[in-house]
């Protein structure tokens, strides 16, 4: 017996656990059936339902309670998940999907095609942005009998089997939701799903426990009895659960980046970065091209050539990640790679400076820009820096401004900025997630991750149209390519990373990442050893 | 002025009356002076709630916008929107968090105790180990057993609170595993009540620790300064040559005296108990107020804030009044002045 052990059979004798490793886990050593997995959620969300709020924890949490009709593999082909198969017509209009036999919800109930069709056509219309850019382009949903779904869409639209995972269709019960005020559901509390995950508690500040739903559809699922999410609001406590073991999971920003290759070296971890494929998060300066000097194309392509976008992918990212070289992330599908090089030089940077005629002065700069720092964490503000440094060496005064995140999204939407950075998501086709930031007819103001840097270009619009609507993926991938060419010229944006989020996981645990949205997939065959 | 001069010409139960309509009055006017201001200052800030939510969903179009909006009653003029919030004020609704979906009262209630738990045993354990340690060297003083504790003390004080939080958990709950590292109680077992309460209370250790560290160092330094004040004053020297005995003396002599500017800065201390604790509870994930607070701030929640902001603006009155009768107590030439 170690000191650990033998403090835990003095010390908590009378209140078992108070070392923090509840019996959950020691009871599932050995086991490959059930077992608790404690992780974190971070910030804590407001509510649990993802077809009524699509801030990151809900989905990670939600993803549990709620299904949708497919799942996708990391390159994004389309699985089954509530659907057991799918057809698509030839002329890319009806989408018929069969389900599973025998799904029910936490309630009893069982789901059918009527919730799918009331969920995707009523609530998710109403209420997810990201799911309305999608089915509003629906003409009809019909239920023809209680396993098939039918969609008839108004025209093509290439991405629409990608826009059924979880995240961005979560399938909600007609029977608790039907004519009643979505938002204010009482049953919202309850958040009544499908998933192999129920509520069983909820304590705000605390945590969230989830427990096995028993009626669940797939044989053998979920494997583990309990999952628990708890709130720890501090990076550095964060860190401590995982080392400790009181948390045998984190995703996403839970551990800060500068602790990464630390914790990577416990013997009892392991490290993923797969199951951001969905997400494909890519971060990029972002410009306001509606004022000087950003509005010229070769102060925009001086700012690529003045960031050494490896040292900052190695110093302040610790190498997770990649440098972004377009607006296409390259984990998506349509990538071109064959573009305009920025490399990293100063002398270039210079030279496009001066052919603009934007001189150095006698204090060595060349023209001073207020840069509002991103407020979602450490590695943005170290971005930030690094940012402000590397222009500075070309004569472009940045002036960092710090703000909360309400202050940031107001300027940033409503176009009062100059220069600013964001990390924004692709959701797994180019139509979903990457024409919207520079389409001219996104440009709206007040609006977040519409086209905010105000860029316009007419020939741009159609390539991104016209994608959207081809029916055949070698046509598709002419139009992305060429737009990434024309873009990557024209710098509307300038890209320095494809982020790779870690996640840390306990090397017991098996099955966590198994798909394109990783963490936050049902969990239903996650298990211990 | 009124009630004192009715008190002294002998009519006691009309002058406490009138003292307590003169009070409350005051009370309520202080109460809606504070709620006009607070809602001022949370709607002077750029951004809102409407935005933090989009902000942080990854996509977002007029139609969300708009109904979130409306939802939070955004839409409307301020003026309009802060007649609506002091009318529901002085019928004691707190108002809807849309945000949370929980009434404001519902969730500052569930959030209270946790705080006030951990506030108290800070407070009781700053107080009480301050007032001994600082007594301890201002009767030791100049021996190595002051300067020890006046090391310590000045230590203390200086250290961040987060730090010494963390720097505590490296060491209890990571080092030694004596400790819970964080958290409020251990979830996921079932327990007997007595149980919960041992469990609740070792969760409880390090976080009253780093909390009640920087006061504890206040009081002791206070208490050091007054006792050798004190002990030099004649009286001191009189009860000496009474013959008693020196226990005796620090005890009923010299701490009445000196413990008043404690009392001073303990009714300050108190009136931090309800809200003061953000950092902690962030460090140790405490499920407290603070964090309620924390978190409705950056969320721009805006009812939920209010609602805090109220809450505590009440207790810090309610201490305050306290604060006067304890101090009253301890030192009776206080009340005649105090109640003009």
């Amino acid at each position: 017996m170690n000191r650990r052990e033998f403090t835990k059979l003095g010390l908590l004798a009378g209140a078992a656990g108070i070392g923090g490793i509840p019996l959950g886990i020691t009871r599932a050593v050995g086991q490959t059936r059930g077992g608790t997995l404690n992780t974190i959620i971070q910030p804590e969300p407001p509510i649990l339902v993802t077809a009524l709020n699509q801030q990151q924890p809900t989905l990670t949490l939600g993803g549990k309670i709620y299904e949708s009709l497919l799942r996708y593999d990391f390159d994004l082909k389309p699985l089954p998940g509530l659907a057991q198969s799918w057809e698509v017509s030839p002329d890319k209009l009806t989408y018929t999907f069969k389900l599973h036999p025998n799904i029910t919800f936490h309630d009893g109930a069982p789901l059918t095609s009527e919730d799918v069709v009331f969920s995707i056509m009523k609530v998710l219309i109403e209420n997810h942005a990201r799911a309305r850019n999608t089915f509003s382009r629906v003409e009809k949903a019909e239920a023809p009998d209680p396993l098939t779904v039918v969609f008839k869409l108004k025209a093509p639209f290439a991405p629409f089997l990608t826009a059924f995972d979880c995240t961005t269709a979560p399938i909600v019960p007609k029977h608790i939701y039907e004519g009643t005020d979505y938002r204010k559901n009482p049953a919202n509390a309850k958040a009544i799903g499908s998933g192999p995950f129920k509520l069983k508690e909820w304590v705000r500040g605390s945590h969230v426990h989830l427990v096995k739903h028993e009626g669940y559809y797939r044989p053998g699922e979920p494997v583990l009895d309990e999952i628990i999410y708890r709130v720890i609001p501090d990076s550095a406590s964060r860190s401590v659960a995982l080392e400790q073991g009181t948390v045998q999971l984190t995703q996403w920003t839970d551990v800060e980046l500068f602790e990464v290759p630390r914790l990577s070296k416990l013997p009892h971890l392991t490290m993923t970065t797969k199951g951001y494929e969905f997400f494909a998060p890519h971060t990029w300066l972002e410009f306001n091209t509606r004022i000087a000097p950003m509005n010229d194309k070769r102060f925009r392509q001086a700012v690529m050539y003045a960031i050494d976008r490896k040292a900052l992918l190695a110093r302040i990212y610790f190498g997770l990640g990649k440098v972004a070289t377009g607006p296409v992330s390259s984990k998506t599908k349509f990538y071109e790679k064959n573009v305009k090089a920025y490399d990293f030089s100063p002398e270039k940077a210079k030279a496009l400076l001066d052919e603009m005629g934007l001189k150095p002065g006698a204090d060595g700069k060349r023209v001073t820009i207020p840069y509002l720092v991103p407020p979602y964490g450490e590695t943005h503000q170290r971005t930030s820096e690094f940012i402000r440094q590397s222009l500075a060496r070309v004569g472009i005064d940045l002036q960092l401004q710090g703000i909360d995140v309400a202050g940031w999204a107001e300027k940033f939407s409503n176009w009062d900025f100059s220069m600013t950075a964001t990390t924004v998501y692709q959701f797994g086709d180019p139509a979903l997630g990457v024409s919207r930031s520079y389409v001219s007819s996104n440009i709206r103001k007040g609006i977040l991750f519409s086209n905010t840097c105000g860029y316009s270009n007419p020939e741009v619009d159609r390539l991104f149209e016209e994608a959207a609507v081809a029916t055949s993926d070698d046509k598709r991938q002419e139009f992305y390519s060429e737009v990434q060419k024309i873009m990557v010229e024209d710098v509307p944006v300038a890209w320095l990373l494809e982020i790779d989020y870690p996640n840390f996981m306990d090397k017991r645990l098996k099955n966590v990442v198994t798909t394109a949205i990783g963490v936050h997939d049902t969990f239903g065959t996650v298990s211990f050893g | 002025m009124r009630a004192l001069a009715l008190s002294i010409t002998g009519n006691r139960g009309v002058a406490i009356a009138i003292a307590i309509v003169q009070w409350v009055a005051r009370f309520v006017a202080v109460v809606l002076v504070i709620a006009t201001f607070n809602f001022v200052l949370v709607h002077a800030a750029p951004g809102d709630p409407a935005q933090v939510m989009a902000g942080q969903s990854g996509a977002a179009d007029e139609e969300m916008l708009t109904r979130l909006r409306a939802e939070y009653g955004l839409d409307k003029p301020y003026p309009v929107q802060l007649a609506i919030y002091l009318k529901r004020i002085v019928t004691l609704d707190l108002g809807y968090s849309y945000r949370q979906q929980r009434s404001v009262l519902s969730l500052i209630a569930e959030r209270l105790p946790a705080t006030l738990l951990l506030t108290c045993c800070a407070f009781l354990l700053s107080l009480s180990a301050g007032v001994s340690l600082g007594t301890l060297a201002g009767v030791r003083a100049g021996k190595w057993s002051d300067t020890a504790l006046t090391i310590v003390s000045l230590f203390l004080y200086a250290m961040p609170v987060f730090w010494l939080g963390l720097m505590l958990v490296l060491l209890f709950s990571v080092q030694l595993d004596w400790l819970p590292a964080f958290g409020y109680v251990t979830i996921g077992v079932q327990m007997t009540p007595f149980e919960r309460a041992r469990d609740i209370a070792a969760h409880l250790v390090l976080p009253v620790v780093s909390l009640g560290a920087v006061h504890l160092a206040i009081y002791a330094r206070l208490m050091r300064s007054a006792v050798i004040d004190v002990a030099h004053q004649d009286f001191i020297k009189t009860a000496r040559a009474k013959g008693l005995r020196r226990g005796q003396i620090i005890v009923h002599h010299m701490l009445r005296n000196a413990v008043l500017p404690v009392v001073t800065v303990a009714g300050m201390q108190a009136g931090t108990l309800v809200g003061g604790a953000v950092v902690i509870e962030t460090v140790f994930a405490w499920p407290g107020l603070g964090r309620l607070t924390f978190d409705a701030v950056l969320q721009r929640d805006y009812p939920l804030m209010l609602g805090i902001f109220l809450v505590m603006s009440v207790i810090v009155i309610g201490l305050n009044l306290l604060t006067d009768a304890i101090y009253r107590i301890v030192d009776p030439r206080v009340s005649l002045r105090a109640a003009s």
